[in-house]
């Protein structure tokens, strides 16, 4: 895996891109022309193939009831009721509320606090240094599912279950794999630099916050829309934690709505499709304000596998 | 370091640091320790108590009858010992890794498929590679409830397109038989991830591979197989490996379309995943002594699995740079 390149000197406008390998042009191995029809003709199937799905579902939210399930891609009865029935159905403008709420706090706060941590690391030269950072690293290969019973249990000892809190708070601690994708970054800073404005006597903090930290903010905007969309769309904390349906995030409520009214008694599909697309939204503009950073930011972590 | 021609300013050669001087740069310091743990305080306090304390506890708590209300009671090895015999455990586990079976092959071959096409794609690859990342941004919930309309038996659009070439499609969400296919199928929808992973692998290939090849009478399909794939290797290692770790704790597109308050009309115990039995047992039985045993045995599962793999890949894996 090669790591995010961090700009190689200071005073170059850090959110350019890093400079990219020279461009090879001609793709290689060059396919003979009939394959390269073909290539194309494949690209084109599986893009329809990979957001029909979305466009199927966006459709069916200006269906009536009875014509949801119709296929047809335009709508016969083209129809606004949904989206106007939904909010009365449920207290969607609340759960959207709590769910930005909730993922502004997670996504700022594990993106500060873990550009602190992995400076700590990167920086300092200190007696453990080693041993300490295998245990972010190794923290890493625990799987969820071993801690989730005890913090939820602290949680609940604090009295904040059914509250939004356990779902951003443990960010303020930082997290272990933005840790190492900053400290990564910032390993990749030349040195020199803090060391001369330690010189010249600026403090740690400093040398952290107004030099280290705007050289490191690539990486920085990755950690906040990974972390943005990971808050955004889970769905077992919210399942763990909430209970009032009025603290519900959005992803929650929507799994409310489905077990309402698309299981059992009352079927009304047309709801579900439409509180899942504003559910989808939201995280469709995120990628769009931030494509290029996604982008780089899975090609070079390998994350969101 | 002056570029200057003047030989009297120009420094003598540059600063041969002696292997003492660089021995001590890169020697741990006792004074930076205070300001190093001023920065990793929060991730002091949150280890402590987020990740140390909580490994501890739930391994007690394995050892225990406990159901928050009342005090935990001593049971020594009975949860795992029950685990042995619970047959809803043991379904849970075959049910995991039958689906991981199914879904990280295909998983992985879509992905090397399709960023293979992509790297084909020329100027528009761009453009390709963001409509096959882009339903990766839907919340896994929307992806269950997808599930749910598309595979339906009657009118959902798969049948009914299967429908138009003859086939009688199958009872996706119902059929014990077909619910494990349908939610591999539908988890192929968030594979842009594994693209963009591969796509970069893919564009490091050192072009005189596929010249030598070419000398040598390597037609496309000889080449993405002895060259391509070979070269990449260490990428598709890794997408196979995260996407085990992550099959093996599927939760979210299942439990929404298949459980859940109220969920009679799809509850199905073919998509009863491990992860998912756990949380039952957790927090809808408060079984929070077994939860935690199934929690350790899952830890080992993965670890296990993890380890066989890396066993196994050793063979097949090639990093460029290693020698061995």
């Amino acid at each position: 895996m090669t790591q995010l390149q961090a700009p190689p000197a200071p005073g170059r406008p850090d959110d350019e891109q890093p400079p990219a390998a020279p461009p090879r042009r001609g793709r290689r191995p060059r396919w003979p022309r009939p394959t390269r029809v073909i290539v194309a003709l494949l690209l084109v199937g599986f893009s329809v193939l990979f957001l029909y799905p979305f466009v199927w579902l966006v459709s069916a939210s200006f269906k009536p009831r009875g014509e949801v399930f119709d296929n047809r891609l335009v709508p016969r009865t083209f129809t606004l009721d949904n989206y106007v029935n939904v909010w009365q159905e449920a207290p969607m403008l609340l759960w959207l509320g709590n769910t930005v709420l909730v993922t502004v706090l997670a996504a700022i706060a594990v993106t500060l606090s873990s550009a602190m941590i992995a400076w700590g690391f990167a920086y300092y030269r200190f007696p453990g240094r080693g041993v300490l950072f295998g245990l972010v690293l190794a923290s890493m290969m625990l799987p969820g599912a071993v801690t989730m019973i005890p913090v939820f249990l602290i949680w609940n000892s604090l009295g904040q279950v059914d509250t939004l809190t356990p779902l951003w708070a443990g960010n303020l601690f930082g997290s272990a794999f933005y840790i190492f994708l900053l400290r990564q970054f910032f390993l990749g800073l030349p040195r020199e630099l803090f060391e001369a404005a330690r010189v010249d006597g600026a403090g740690h903090w400093t040398v952290f916050w107004r030099i280290a930290l705007p050289l490191c903010r690539p990486a920085l905007v990755v950690t906040l829309l990974f972390e943005f969309q990971a808050t955004w769309t889970d769905l077992m904390r919210p399942l763990i934690y909430l209970r009032d349906s009025d603290n519900f995030t959005i992803p929650r409520g929507l799994k409310a709505l489905l077990d309402r009214y698309g299981f059992g008694g009352e079927w009304h599909w047309e709801i579900i499709v439409t509180a899942s697309v504003i559910t989808t939204v939201p995280m469709i503009i995120l990628f769009f304000l931030g494509q290029r950073h996604f982008v780089q930011g899975i090609a070079t972590t390998g994350t969101k596998g | 370091v002056s570029r200057t021609s003047d030989p009297a300013l120009a420094p003598r050669a540059v600063p041969a640091r002696s292997a003492e001087q660089r021995r001590r740069a890169r020697k741990a310091r006792w004074k930076d320790l205070g300001p190093a743990l001023l920065f990793l305080s929060p991730w002091v306090v949150g280890f402590a108590v987020f990740t140390a304390w909580p490994v501890f506890y739930s391994g007690y708590l394995s050892l225990t009858d406990y159901d928050v209300i009342s005090t935990a009671e001593w049971v020594g090895l009975a949860n795992y010992e029950a685990m042995l015999e619970d047959p809803k455990v043991r379904l849970a586990l075959w049910n995991t890794v039958v689906y991981t079976a199914m879904q990280v092959p295909l998983y992985v071959l879509v992905s090397l498929g399709l960023a293979l096409l992509l790297n084909q794609a020329g100027r528009a690859s761009g453009f390709f590679r963001t409509v096959f990342f882009l339903p990766n941004m839907t919340p896994p919930v929307a992806t269950g409830v997808l599930l749910l309309l598309l595979f339906n038996g009657q009118n959902g659009l798969i049948n009914t397109v299967l429908g138009w070439v003859g086939i009688d499609g199958p009872n996706w969400t119902t059929d014990p038989q077909w619910v494990k296919p349908g939610l591999v199928l539908m988890s192929l929808l968030s594979v842009g991830g594994s693209v963009i992973i591969l796509l970069a692998a893919l564009r490091n290939v050192p072009e005189e591979l596929y010249d030598a090849a070419k000398v040598d009478g390597a037609g496309p399909l000889r080449m993405t197989w002895h060259v391509t794939v070979p070269m990449i290797s260490g990428a598709l290692f890794f997408v196979f490996i995260v996407n085990t770790i992550a099959s093996l704790q599927s939760f979210t597109e299942a439990y929404t379309a298949f459980f859940g308050v109220g969920n009679t009309t799809y509850s199905n115990d073919a998509a009863l995943f491990y992860v998912i039995h756990l949380f039952r047992e957790a927090f809808e039985s408060l079984q929070m002594g077994y939860a935690s045993a199934m929690a350790w045995v899952l830890f080992v599962v993965i670890l296990v699995i993890t380890f066989i793999q890396i066993k196994v890949s050793r063979r097949f894996v090639f990093y460029e740079g290693d020698q061995r």
